[in-house]
């Protein structure tokens, strides 16, 4: 017999938000891992002595570094607020496709919105 | 497993034109997977340039105009086409829904027609739905008790009724548990949308008995907790059903049982 063909998927699916918001929240998890390693290298720095924590500052506070940290802040944002949605859902609330799209929409409006505000705050 | 491309002999290539007759008024172009089972080909895509203006208005219109007109060889599954039987779902415009009333008005630009997805190809848009049912089958989606059967029937109040609403609507077409991400990568041991969609059927009907047996059959990392709240089961079912509801009171039973 001939082997069947597998049908297309992911090539011919419809990106839709609440597909897209799912895929971030892993990636965002992802990195938290990585994010969670440079606070450890921030706490390591700190007790190793005052050159081990310059060198630390110099690499957070350039611009790459910076470009970092604000990415790290927008995952763990996002993430938190991904966990809250699914908090909800998983005590069987907003479960209508318009709540849905909303609550997707909300997660990512805060996320941008706490990030901007998380570092117009570290700015003052 | 996750494998985000498709396997080299499941690759759709391009495929003939078949253009509309030259009297036709309003053409619209459908693309229509095929695959034949009798040659050694991959995949194709075949355009059908059809005159709208002798067509009725659903894509399953389309369909049967096209094999009737055109290509006697496109094989794709319909029965009743008013949405009952659930024989005609596929992939209509990147979502999964039934052709029968999925509007051509609603689409724009060229129709674009797949199987669903993921799934083994018979013919054309034809899927293999053999594990599917065998994954119904196995949520054993019949009443069960313990108790002596009553002389005259197993009574209901029309609360305890009320509350199989949004799932007896299922007609098993498919369409959500194929649309699903975690059923494409792991189909093999996670129930699906629809499965256990049913399956949070029987758990609700208040006449069955043997709710504590089923919810151990469920409470697996693979079976049950595959399910991540994508949604995309929601957004496909042309019968408006939640199985993400469904899925999520499957797993608040599952705790409630343990506190």
């Amino acid at each position: 017999m001939v082997e069947r063909p597998l049908s297309p998927h992911l090539q011919i699916y419809r990106p839709m938000l609440t597909m897209m918001m799912s895929i971030v929240h892993r990636l965002t998890g992802v990195a938290l891992y990585l994010g969670t390693l440079l606070v450890a290298w921030w706490l390591v720095a700190a007790a190793m002595g005052a050159d081990a924590y310059a060198f630390y500052q110099a690499v957070a506070g350039s611009l790459f570094g910076r470009i970092v940290l604000i990415g790290f802040t927008w995952a763990l944002l996002h993430h938190m607020l991904g966990g809250i949605r699914h908090l909800i859902w998983d005590a069987g609330y907003g479960f209508n496709l318009p709540r849905v799209e909303w609550l997707a929409r909300a997660t990512l409006t805060c996320s941008v919105l706490g990030t901007v505000l998380v570092w117009s705050l570290a700015c003052l | 497993m996750v494998q985000l491309t498709l396997p080299r002999n499941s690759r759709p290539k391009e495929g003939r034109v078949w253009e509309a007759p030259a009297d036709a008024k309003d053409v619209r172009v459908f693309r229509v997977y095929r695959w034949s089972p009798d040659d050694e080909e991959n995949p194709h895509v075949d355009s059908y340039h059809v005159d709208l203006a002798s067509c009725g208005p659903m894509v399953l219109d389309a369909l049967i105009k096209i094999k009737n007109e055109m290509d006697s060889t496109l094989t794709f599954r319909r029965s009743c086409r008013e949405g009952i039987c659930g024989s005609c779902s596929m992939n209509i415009d990147g979502t999964n829904t039934l052709a029968c009333i999925k509007n051509i008005k609603d689409i724009r630009g060229d129709v674009k027609i797949y199987p669903l997805p993921h799934m083994p190809i018979v013919k054309d848009l034809v899927p293999d739905l053999t594990h599917f049912y065998e994954q119904y089958s196995s949520i054993e989606p019949w009443l069960q008790t313990r108790t002596d059967e009553p002389s005259d029937e197993w009574r209901q109040s029309p609360e305890e009724r009320e509350k199989i609403d949004g799932h007896y609507e299922c007609i098993l077409c498919a369409c959500c548990s194929t649309s699903c991400p975690s059923y494409w990568w792991n189909s093999e041991r996670y129930l699906g949308p629809a499965a256990l969609l049913q399956a949070h059927r029987w758990l609700e009907d208040s006449r069955d008995e043997l709710t504590d047996e089923r919810l151990d059959r469920l409470e697996d990392s693979f079976r049950l907790y595959r399910c991540h709240t994508i949604m995309n089961c929601a957004k496909a079912c042309p019968k408006g059903l939640s199985p993400a509801k469904a899925i999520a009171g499957i797993k608040r039973k599952l705790v409630d049982r343990e506190i």
